[in-house]
């Protein structure tokens, strides 16, 4: 038999057994084995972990997870029309030019005064999503669109005391999951019917249930369901009447033709800005932004981290650092407002390289085109027998309700005949919105064609004759 | 001979020996905010249109939007060309200095170990990137299985009976399992009066202020004069209030709690959960286990001990690991394997729901998963056992520096870190450890103190990892060391840096005024420069 040589791990340079032994001579051990004198030998592991043999050489390291990788098909090979909250929107080259260069991708928590880069692209985010959003705060991104309206929700409670929040009941499941969860100890989220017609918010039982514990009335728009909500101006002073914040989860990727939340009354604007140039990520491409406006009350509620800009001891130069820092629980722990730690930093610098190639006109077109293709998209499916495309009398951004009660198939059967043409139809919704029976949730962005979309509806067509 | 060149030939000289420290300068292009760069016109990608049919077809529905949701005027951003874009972001790009590029051992407790870039290259393969998560099972069998496969890996480091990949990075994890903690108290009908949470100071913030979040009472235990948590302070902190303790081991001193389990044994004797906070993992990767101390939950953070790259603060990924009492507590979906097929299970009617959109953070769970399978048992093994080879022979170099020490376990060794402290540097000379930070980047090299409070006073906190080599561990000693002698001998030159920095002192007050911080542009412009 051979005799296995020590390995010298190509990631682990002391792992040469020279330097190794050196260095164990410089602090003066036999072994590595004295170094954890420390740790008991009742919760020692006496085994070796028992693991898969590894790949040492790069080489069958890349040949095995391509060989899982290869296991996948993607929204490149197929058709897709899904949805729901994270979207296949074209992703310029540029932003991952620049979100794969070293310096951005492994810095972590630096100094402005090494890390210069991070605070200054970082604060260009937020002054671009400001722009976006017609608003003078926004935060450096929390993980996703979903904690980003649970901490909109909980600031909400703190600014006012109060412990109630009305969602519409259009919210999706998931998001509701994870908002529930985590806002529970401070606020109560209760649900708000919508008109089965128009998909809008019932504003009579938005009056029933209001009172004076209502900390915050939460509108999407656009909704889950695709509809934009065209009450939201009511809406907006229906809570300001009753002494709640008017809470506003957007699409930032609608912002160039949709009015922000702020011209309708919004107090607190947040959502996902996976749309903005980060591609989905089998769902790791999200990253949550909160916006208010600059009045302390709001801004020390905040729990990220807020970039500002100040001066330096040069004369035109830009120095950047962190706004009102005792808020945070890197400065105070539990006293803190929620937490702040490692969340998605990297998605927005790569937000701002998006909108800051898009510009102001981009951003017009993108979402023009996308209501262009939304509305083509609904019609063309509407005109399909016995499928109908509910709420389309409400405008739409993006996506939309396709019911399909009146075929024959369940939307799984329609999925599958469609998977089987290479097309990923929209999401079931069946399970997270009963009522609505067999509907799907298409989503339709700049980077579908009128081919694609006509080889939708033929293949539809099909899978129902 | 040259033509031209006429009398005594000058010998070949060789160039001179490198000094010791390098002479480092941050690169600075005094780049503008990116909104005076832009020039009224410029493109820096066209969006596509949608074909003329698509128009005859719908008109411009934007347009026709009810008066109240139409936007009246396109946003303000910026207009560049894609080359000015690229640019002004690569240069800020140059201005930062990430593990590519500095010896990155000055952010302890981050572990800021390299991020291979063969896992990068994998992570943005279309056939990841390119997923959406509602596509069919049928279609994601290869990134399922990648996760079936972390979880497995995960479950043998940490002894645990299920592992649940979805937090989006370590807050996120402690957050995760302070949830699951509630809802096995809540199952168990004590969740009313269970209330308390009980950690230490030494333990990452994020424990406290996701208890406080979860809605507990926070109870933080001070340690001994050694340094260890103190058993005597955690028994007359537990009672039937106790629902769980936060700790982490070792803490973020790098000493490891040697009577760790009986703090788990006084803890479950009050009824309560232990939750192990594995940020600091990376020394004790097969070693010794979660499960093996008794805890019942534990979470890591893939980022830092998994090496998936910090990204500037996120996307990172957490792991939270669960004994079988806890199993149906996870958070949904899991993933799983019917023997043919992986698929998601929803149907989890105890589970605490969802903790963010998808499954995870998925791109850092395959590299996360590449990075183990690229070292495997033994390769675990060896980083660990570097990690503290690395960290216990900086700790001897450190302490041969005037001025700074190395408080608490006196004699003892080590784990992966260790948070110093310059006290004595700071009484001698008046030079604080924020600005040794300062001037350290004036050698190229990032520096940490501590979290809030300064427990360990005047502290720094070095964690070296696998990663760095003998030369770069002696490197950045010498920069320390320089720095120590410089603040004894011209404390001035401390007191100003950074000088070699991209920027130099800032104005930190306004940052804490209403009135004058600005965290936009045009929040700046309205305030400062008082121009809208």
């Amino acid at each position: 038999m051979i005799p296995k040589k020590p390995v010298v791990y190509p990631y682990i340079p002391n792992s040469n057994p020279i330097v190794k032994r050196e260095m164990l001579n410089a602090v003066g051990a036999k072994s590595v084995d004295e170094l954890y004198a420390e740790i008991p030998e009742s919760i020692r592991l006496k085994r070796k972990l028992d693991l898969p043999e590894p790949f040492l050489s790069e080489a069958s390291l890349v040949r095995h997870v391509e060989s899982l990788l290869a296991k996948n098909q993607s929204t490149r090979e197929n058709l897709s029309f899904l949805g729901a909250g994270c979207a296949q929107h074209y992703v310029p080259a540029v932003c991952d030019e620049i979100n794969s260069r070293g310096e951005f991708l492994t810095a972590y928590a630096g100094e402005p005064y090494e890390d210069h880069g991070r605070f200054q692209s970082l604060f260009e985010y937020e002054s671009m999503m400001a722009e976006m959003l017609n608003m003078d705060v926004v935060n450096v991104p929390v993980y996703d669109g979903g904690q980003a309206t649970s901490t909109a929700l909980r600031m909400a409670g703190r600014i006012t005391g109060r412990k109630l929040a009305l969602l519409p009941a259009t919210t999706a499941p998931d998001k509701l999951s994870q908002i529930r969860d985590y806002v529970r100890p401070d606020v109560h989220v209760e649900l708000v019917a919508f008109d089965p017609a128009t998909g809008l918010m019932d504003l009579d039982a938005l009056g029933r249930q209001i009172n004076v514990q209502t900390a915050a009335v939460f509108i999407e728009n656009p909704s889950y369901l695709g509809f934009l909500e065209t009450q939201a101006s009511e809406i907006g002073t229906v809570a300001h009447e009753h002494g709640s914040l008017f809470v506003v989860g957007v699409d930032p990727i609608s912002l160039g033709v949709i009015s922000p939340p702020v011209e309708y009354g919004g107090d607190i604007a947040c959502g996902d800005i996976q749309s903005l140039g980060i591609h989905m990520n089998y769902g790791g491409g999200h990253a949550g932004f909160i916006a208010t406006r600059d009045e302390e009350a709001f801004v020390a509620q905040f729990p990220s981290r807020l970039f500002g800009v100040a001066t330096t001891s040069v004369e035109g130069e830009y120095g950047f650092g962190d706004v009102a820092y005792e808020r945070t629980s890197f400065a105070v722990r539990e006293e803190g407002k929620e937490w702040v730690g490692t969340a998605a930093a990297l998605w927005g610098i790569t937000a701002g390289v998006y909108l800051a190639l898009m510009g102001p006109q981009g951003m017009v077109e993108i979402g023009r085109g996308i209501m262009q293709r939304t509305r083509y998209a609904m019609q063309r499916l509407a005109g399909l027998p016995d499928v109908r495309v509910p709420f389309a009398n409400t405008p739409h951004f993006k996506e939309f309700v396709v019911d399909f009660n009146r075929t024959s198939k369940t939307v799984t059967e329609i999925n599958r005949a469609l998977h089987e043409r290479g097309i990923f139809g929209g999401s079931d919704l069946s399970r997270e919105f009963p009522a609505l029976g067999q509907c799907g949730l298409y989503c339709v962005t700049e980077t579908h064609t009128q081919a694609d979309i006509g080889r939708l509806v033929s293949a539809i067509q099909e899978v129902l004759a | 001979m040259k033509p031209g060149v006429t009398g005594k030939q000058r010998p070949p000289r060789p160039v001179a020996k490198k000094p010791t420290l390098r002479r480092f300068h941050q690169a600075r292009w005094d780049e503008p905010v990116i909104f005076e760069l832009s020039v009224a016109g410029q493109r820096g990608v066209l969006p596509p249109e949608p074909e003329s049919a698509i128009i005859e077809a719908v008109g411009d529905p934007a347009g026709d939007l009810p008066e109240g949701l139409r936007r009246k005027s396109a946003p303000a951003l910026p207009e560049l060309s894609q080359l000015h874009v690229l640019r002004h972001y690569a240069r800020m790009s140059q201005e930062n200095l990430g593990v590519d590029l500095n010896i990155d051992i000055g952010q302890g407790t981050c572990t800021m170990k390299y991020s291979p870039k063969v896992n990068d290259q994998l992570a943005r393969s279309p056939k990841l990137s390119e997923l959406h998560p509602l596509q069919p099972v049928s279609s994601v069998q290869g990134i399922l299985e990648v996760m079936c496969r972390l979880e497995g890996i995960l479950k043998e480091i940490s002894g645990m009976e299920r592992v649940t990949l979805q937090p989006g990075a370590g807050s996120s994890a402690i957050y995760c399992n302070i949830s699951m903690i509630r809802a096995y108290h809540e199952a168990h009908g004590d969740g009313q009066y269970r209330d308390e949470v009980i950690t230490t100071i030494f333990s990452h913030p994020s424990n406290a202020a996701a208890a406080k979040v979860a809605g507990y009472k926070v109870i933080t235990l001070y340690p001994n004069a050694d340094g260890y948590p103190d058993v005597d302070a955690l028994a007359s902190a537990v009672s039937e209030r106790t629902a769980a303790l936060l700790i982490t081991n070792p803490e973020d001193t790098g000493i490891f709690n040697p009577r760790i389990e009986e703090f788990v044994r006084i803890v479950h004797e009050a009824g309560g959960l232990c939750s192990y906070d594995q940020a600091n993992a990376n020394g004790i990767l097969g070693i010794t286990r979660a499960r093996d101390a008794g805890f019942d939950v534990c979470h890591f953070n893939l980022h830092k001990t998994f090496s998936t790259p910090h990204g500037c603060g996120g996307p990172g990924a957490g792991a939270c690991g669960v004994t079988g009492e806890i199993v149906p507590f996870l958070p949904t979906p899991t993933v799983e394997f019917d023997g043919a097929s992986y698929y998601l299970d929803f149907n989890r009617p105890q589970s605490i729901g969802k903790i963010r959109p998808g499954y995870g953070v998925a791109q850092n769970l395959l590299r996360a998963y590449a990075w183990v399978m690229s070292l495997g048992a033994d390769g675990l093994r060896e980083v660990a056992e570097t990690a503290v080879l690395n960290n216990n022979y900086l700790l001897t170099r450190v302490l041969e520096i005037r001025g700074v020490s190395a408080p608490y376990a006196k004699g003892k060794r080590r784990i992966e870190q260790v948070r110093y402290s310059w006290e004595r540097l700071a009484n001698d000379t008046g030079v604080h450890t924020e600005e040794i930070g300062f001037r350290a980047a004036d050698f190229g090299t990032h520096y940490w103190t501590s979290h809030h409070p300064f427990v360990v006073p005047e502290p720094m906190t070095l964690e070296p990892t696998e990663s760095y080599s003998k030369e770069d561990l002696d490197e950045y000693v010498a920069i320390l060391k320089h720095i120590a002698e410089e603040a004894y001998a011209d404390p001035e030159t401390v007191h100003s840096a950074p000088h070699n920095s991209t920027v130099h002192k800032t104005d930190q007050e306004s940052f804490d005024d209403p009135d004058a911080w600005a965290v936009t542009w045009r929040a700046y412009r309205r305030k400062v420069l008082r121009d809208t």
